[in-house]
């Protein structure tokens, strides 16, 4: 072979930025998920009440479910396009352990989709009258619960990928899966409002999470192979 | 110009033979595509998969490409299984398939980038060089989504140009291209022939390419 051939972070990186630019010129892809978070919350205070005290402890709660259902919204974009344009049988034909290319996929995909949502989070907690001190806790549960719901719900996109019409099968494998996150995150906060420590809570994600980068992209990786075939 | 390439002697190391397949069976809804097929594909050698429509010429690419899992039967690389050494496989393969691999939203140059990048190392001068050659000099920068089907076929095809892979696999190449483009691709299977490597091809098109041989299905 004359030319040389790429090494595995060389394709991760250029699997990582095309991914970004696509999500950057396809905006809505961004922007839905986000606006979509920041509706449901918002909903809440006119729905239920706009005193503090009962907003204050639902709000943890409502946070949580909301980035739930953002995440599940954006999920599909992962490897719709790819499947449909021929360009996952090039990922999958690739030289390289699919595992890191997948990861890549993952990592845009969050970033793109969960990172926003936890970088507005604040904002909304105020919105939802949180007491000051469990900010910290709410933003850092979210840091490591989207990751973990994008690594998650990877696979069952990639499961489902190749069916035509879809519906609600998505959810049906995703939230099985995502629903311990969910668990931990409000009780982290929780925690924190009744003036424990949530680091507990916080670690045991910590654990989820690594669990989920090393192992999570090897099931995509499978399921991606069995749905083009 | 046609020498039937296939036949059962099961010297799979023989020198020169790069892909070659043995009692290959595939079975689709009850329905067998193909059996007991066998084919050498050797260095330098243009094989043309021939069949009628839903004879089963996708599904044997995907197959040869491990796209495909469905089948029984051997499929060897230089002699050693490919699920033995799938990365030196895949780095010497090129797949175009019916999807031809093209973002639309991507412009052809950042399509190429990534493409590319999964294989080898490319600079964007090689990039440009090729675009240029398949005829897109002017549209390296719009969004695929504005470009014809032709024109992303080409696309796909200037990864051909710019690849070192030794066994180029392609579905249908030909079918939106207009007739220069047509001869152009020759010229270009004709070329990857000359240099050693080995083109494996479904079309229904009438090749005129002195190193062909071809393999009917069903």
């Amino acid at each position: 072979m004359s030319e040389k051939q790429t090494t595995t972070s060389a394709a991760f990186l250029a699997t990582l930025k095309r991914d970004l630019l696509i999500a950057f010129k396809k905006k809505n892809d961004i922007v839905n998920p986000f606006m979509f978070f920041i509706i449901v919350v918002s909903l809440f205070p006119i729905g239920i009440s706009p005193e503090s005290d009962r907003l204050t402890e639902i709000a943890a709660g409502v946070i949580w479910i909301s980035v739930l259902l953002a995440s599940m919204l954006s999920m599909d974009n992962l490897y719709r396009a790819d499947f449909e344009d021929g360009s996952l049988e090039q990922l999958l034909l690739s030289p390289h352990p699919l595992f890191f290319l997948v990861l890549a996929k993952n990592i845009s995909h969050w970033l793109v989709s969960g990172l926003p949502v936890v970088l507005v989070s604040p904002l909304l907690a105020y919105m939802l009258a949180l007491p000051d001190e469990a900010y910290l806790t709410l933003v850092l549960s979210l840091l490591l619960g989207t990751p973990i719901m994008s690594l998650v719900g990877s696979i069952a996109v990639a499961l489902t990928v190749g069916l035509g019409s879809r519906g609600l099968i998505l959810a049906v494998i995703t939230l099985p899966m995502s629903v311990p996150v969910l668990i931990f995150g409000t009780l982290a906060v929780q925690s924190t409002l009744n003036s424990q420590s949530p680091l507990g809570y916080l670690s045991l994600m910590l654990v989820m999470l690594s669990v989920s980068v090393s192992l999570a992209p090897l099931a995509s990786a499978a399921a991606l192979k069995i749905s083009v075939n | 110009m046609s020498s039937v390439a296939s036949n059962n002697s099961l010297d799979a190391n023989s020198e020169g033979i790069m892909l070659s397949a043995r009692q290959l069976f595939c079975e689709r809804d009850d329905r067998v595509l193909f059996k007991n097929l066998d084919f050498d594909l050797a260095e330098g050698q243009v094989l043309q998969v021939q069949g009628s429509n839903g004879s089963g010429k996708t599904t044997l690419l995907r197959i040869l490409c491990g796209l495909n899992d469905s089948y029984a039967g051997s499929i060897r690389w230089y002699g050693q299984e490919i699920e033995e050494q799938a990365a030196a496989f895949f780095a010497s393969l090129l797949y175009i398939g019916h999807r031809v691999g093209v973002s639309k939203v991507l412009t052809p140059i950042e399509n190429l980038r990534f493409s590319c990048s999964l294989k080898q190392a490319v600079s964007d001068d090689q990039i440009m060089g090729a675009l240029k050659k398949v005829g897109l000099r002017c549209f390296e920068e719009s969004p695929c989504y504005t470009l014809s089907a032709g024109q992303q076929q080409r696309v796909s095809l200037a990864r051909l140009l710019i690849s070192p892979a030794k066994l180029w696999v392609l579905d249908e190449p030909f079918t939106t291209l207009d007739t220069k483009g047509v001869a152009q691709l020759e010229s270009i299977l004709q070329d990857q022939a000359k240099a050693g490597g080995s083109v494996m091809v479904t079309t229904h098109h009438q090749l005129t390419i002195p190193q062909l041989s071809l393999l009917s299905l069903g």
